[in-house]
C-alpha cells in the first residue's frame, strides 16, 4: 500500500469516526425510547429536522452559533417530545385495535405532519448555516513537520464530535447516578417490576420520550454546521437511527454508541471505496447482516463476554 | 346471499360507470381509486389478516413497475407483457425478501420491510445501465388515449384480487393467517408452520401489488425510482388506505382508497397548500388511529352508535 492509499484510508477512517460519534447520539435517543416505550419512534429523524431548523433560524435571525443552539433546541425538543407522548402516544396505548403496530404507524403520522409543516413554513429549499469556521481544519503537517502523509481534521466536525461526546457523557451520568435515571433504566428492564418497586412508570415514559427527542434535537444542532437542511431530511435519519439501534442491540445504550461508530465507519468506507451513491445501500446491507447474523446486536457480544467470566 | 349479491352489484355498477359518459379526469380518478383498492386489498391480506405490518409495499409495486418498464426499455417488448411477467419476477423478489424479513416480528418486521423498499429504490437509482437510473423510463407510445380500456383492465384486476382474497381468507390458509396474527407462538405450537404461511401471505400480497405496479407503468407511461419506490407516496399511503377503510375487512380498501384519492385531489386543488397533502394525511392518520383504530368499515358499529346518540 502506497502512502497515498494509506492517506486515503486513514482519512476515511477519521471522517467515519467523527460521523459515527454524531450517529451515536441519534441512536441513543432512539434506543432510550425503544427501551422504555417498547415502540419504534419513526418520527425520530423528523424531530432532528425540527432541531436543525431551530438552530438554523437562531443563526440566521440572531446570529447564535449552532453549537449554542444545542441548549435551546435540546429543551424545546424535550418539551415537544413530552407533548407528543402525553397527548398522542398515551391515548393510543389505551385503545383496542386489531394491529399492535398502531403506535408505530402513529409516529409515522407525526413524522409526516412535522416534515410537511416544515415544507409549508420554510419551503423545500436546501439551507445551511455559513459559520465562519465552516471550512477550516487542522492539518497533521502543522503539528508534525516531517510527516510522510497528510491528514486533516475538519474543525466543525471535530467540535461536533466533542459536543456529542460531552452530551453522551452527561446522559451516562444521568442514567447511572441519578434517581430518575435509575428509574428509567428500571422501567426499560422490567416494567412490572419497576411498577412494584414504586417507580412512576407513566412519568418515566413521558420523561424518556422527552429525553430521546431532546437528544436528537441536540444532534440536529451538531449536524447543521456540517450538513445541509431540507424538510424531507428526517426520513433518512430515522432509518439511520433504527439501523444503529438494531446494530447496537435493542435498548442498549453502550450498544447504540458502538452501533453509531460502526455505521459511521462503514458508511465512510463505502463512500470512499464503492461510490457516494452506494453509501445508503451499504447502510442497509449492514442492517440486514446484523439482523441475520447478530440479532442481539453488539450488546449481545458484550453480554456474552461478561457472563463467560 | 348478501355475500354474493353485494359484490356483484358493486361490480355491475363499476362495469356500467363508464357508459354514462364521464370526463377524462373523472375516469382518471376512478382508475387510481381502483388501483389503490387493489394494492390496499393486497396489503390487507398480509397486514390485516396475517398481522405482518409491511412498510415496504413500494418494493413490490416498484419491482412490478420496473419489470414492465425494462421489458419496454431494454427489449422493446410491449410493456403490457410486464403484467404476466411481473408475477414471476415479484414472487421471486418477495420470496427472497421474505426469507430475510419474515424472521423478524412486529416492529422489526415493519422496519425491515421499510428498509427493503428503500434499498430497492437506491439500487434502481444506481443501476443506470439497466434501469436508466434517476431519469426513469418513458413509454413513447401510449396504447390508448381514452381511459376506458385502462379502467376495465384495472377493474378486472381489482375484481380478481377481491375474489382471490375472499377465497383465501375463507380457506384453511386464511384461518392460519389469522391465527398467526393473534398469537404467533400459539399458532406455532398448534402445528402451523408460521414461516411458511407468512411467506405465502407475503408472496401473494406482493404479486397482487406488483401487478398494479406493472399496470401503473402502462397507464402513466412514465416511471422513475422516486415515484414507484416512494416511501410516503406508496408504502405509507397503502397503510393509510387500509387503516382509514378498515383493517381486515373486505370493503375497507375500497372505502379507504376512495377517501384517500379524493382527499389528495381535493387538497391539490387548494392554492398554496398543494404540496402539503402529507400534513393532512398525517393528521387524518393520527385521528383515525386515536378515534377509529379499526377503520371506517371496522368501526362502523361505533360510528352508527355515535350518530344515534347524537340524534337522541
Amino acid at each position: 500500500m502506497g502512502s497515498a492509499q494509506l492517506e486515503v484510508l486513514l482519512q476515511t477512517l477519521i471522517s467515519g469516526l467523527l460521523l459515527g460519534g454524531l450517529y451515536a447520539l441519534i441512536g441513543l435517543g432512539m434506543t432510550l425510547i425503544m427501551g422504555v416505550m417498547k415502540i419504534i419512534n419513526l418520527a425520530h429523524g423528523e424531530l432532528m429536522m425540527v432541531g436543525m431548523y431551530i438552530a438554523f433560524w437562531m443563526f440566521t435571525l440572531f446570529g447564535v452559533d449552532p453549537y449554542l443552539s444545542v441548549f435551546i433546541a435540546g429543551p424545546v425538543l424535550f418539551f415537544l417530545g413530552i407533548a407528543i407522548q402525553k397527548f398522542l402516544v398515551n391515548p393510543v396505548l389505551k385503545v383496542d385495535s386489531i394491529l399492535p403496530e398502531n403506535q408505530v404507524i402513529l409516529t409515522v403520522g407525526i413524522g409526516m405532519v412535522l416534515s410537511s409543516a416544515a415544507t409549508i413554513a420554510f419551503k423545500s429549499d436546501y439551507r445551511s448555516t455559513p459559520v465562519s469556521y465552516g471550512t477550516s481544519a487542522f492539518y497533521l503537517s502543522d503539528i508534525w513537520k516531517g510527516s510522510p502523509i497528510e491528514l486533516s481534521l475538519s474543525i466543525p466536525w471535530s467540535v461536533s464530535f466533542v459536543f456529542a461526546l460531552a452530551i453522551t457523557g452527561a446522559l451516562w451520568f444521568f442514567l447511572q447516578k441519578t434517581d430518575m435515571g435509575k428509574s428509567i433504566r428500571a422501567t426499560s428492564q422490567d416494567l412490572d417490576a419497576a411498577l412494584l418497586m414504586g417507580v412512576n412508570v407513566q412519568r418515566m415514559r413521558v420523561v424518556t420520550f422527552g429525553l430521546g427527542s431532546g437528544l436528537v434535537g441536540a444532534a440536529g444542532c451538531l449536524f447543521i454546521p456540517i450538513y445541509y437542511l431540507y424538510p424531507a431530511l428526517g426520513g433518512q435519519f430515522t432509518l439511520i437511527a433504527f439501523v444503529i439501534t438494531i446494530l447496537g442491540g435493542l435498548g442498549s445504550n453502550v450498544g447504540a454508541i458502538l452501533g453509531g461508530l460502526i455505521l459511521g465507519l462503514f458508511e465512510s468506507l463505502t463512500a470512499t471505496y464503492v461510490g457516494m451513491g452506494w453509501a445508503p445501500v451499504g447502510r442497509f446491507l449492514i442492517f440486514i447482516a446484523a439482523l441475520l447474523f447478530l440479532p442481539g446486536g453488539v450488546a449481545s457480544l458484550l453480554r456474552r463476554r461478561t457472563f463467560g467470566k | 346471499m348478501n355475500r354474493v349479491a353485494i359484490p356483484l352489484a358493486v361490480f355491475g355498477a363499476l362495469l356500467a360507470l363508464p357508459l354514462i359518459g364521464l370526463s377524462s379526469y373523472t375516469m382518471h380518478i376512478l382508475v387510481l381509486v381502483l388501483m389503490w383498492t387493489t394494492i390496499g386489498m393486497a396489503w390487507n391480506l398480509l397486514g390485516g389478516y396475517c398481522g405482518q405490518v409491511s412498510f415496504g409495499h413500494a418494493a413490490y409495486f416498484g419491482v412490478g413497475a420496473y419489470t414492465a418498464g425494462i421489458l419496454y426499455f431494454k427489449l422493446q417488448i410491449s410493456a403490457w407483457w410486464g403484467i404476466p411477467l411481473s408475477v414471476a419476477v415479484v414472487s421471486v423478489f418477495a420470496f427472497l425478501l421474505g426469507y430475510i424479513v419474515l424472521k423478524l416480528r412486529g416492529p422489526f418486521f415493519a422496519l425491515a420491510t421499510l428498509a427493503s423498499g428503500e434499498v430497492l429504490r437506491i439500487t434502481t437509482e444506481n443501476m443506470g445501465e439497466f434501469t436508466n437510473g434517476t431519469l426513469g423510463i418513458l413509454i413513447q407510445q401510449r396504447t390508448w388515449i381514452e381511459k376506458t380500456w385502462y379502467y376495465y383492465i384495472i377493474l378486472a384486476i381489482a375484481a380478481l384480487t377481491f375474489v382471490v382474497i375472499r377465497k383465501l381468507v375463507a380457506s384453511k390458509w386464511g384461518y392460519y393467517f389469522v391465527a398467526i396474527r393473534e398469537d404467533q407462538d400459539a399458532a406455532e405450537s398448534l402445528g402451523i408452520d408460521t414461516t411458511r404461511y407468512k411467506t405465502i401471505a407475503l408472496v401473494i400480497s406482493a404479486i397482487l401489488t406488483g401487478i398494479c405496479g406493472a399496470f401503473y407503468t402502462n397507464y402513466m407511461g412514465y416511471i422513475d425510482p422516486h415515484i414507484v419506490f416512494a416511501l410516503h407516496d406508496i408504502s405509507i399511503i397503502t397503510i393509510m388506505i387500509v387503516m382509514v377503510g378498515g383493517v381486515a375487512t373486505e370493503w375497507g380498501a375500497l372505502i379507504g382508497a376512495g377517501i384517500m384519492v379524493l382527499l389528495a385531489e381535493w387538497i391539490r386543488a387548494i392554492p398554496g397548500l398543494g404540496a402539503s397533502h402529507q400534513a393532512f394525511f398525517g393528521i387524518l392518520l393520527i385521528a383515525i388511529i386515536i378515534f377509529l383504530p379499526n377503520g371506517i368499515v371496522g368501526d362502523l358499529p361505533k360510528i352508527t352508535r355515535l350518530f344515534r346518540r347524537a340524534r337522541a
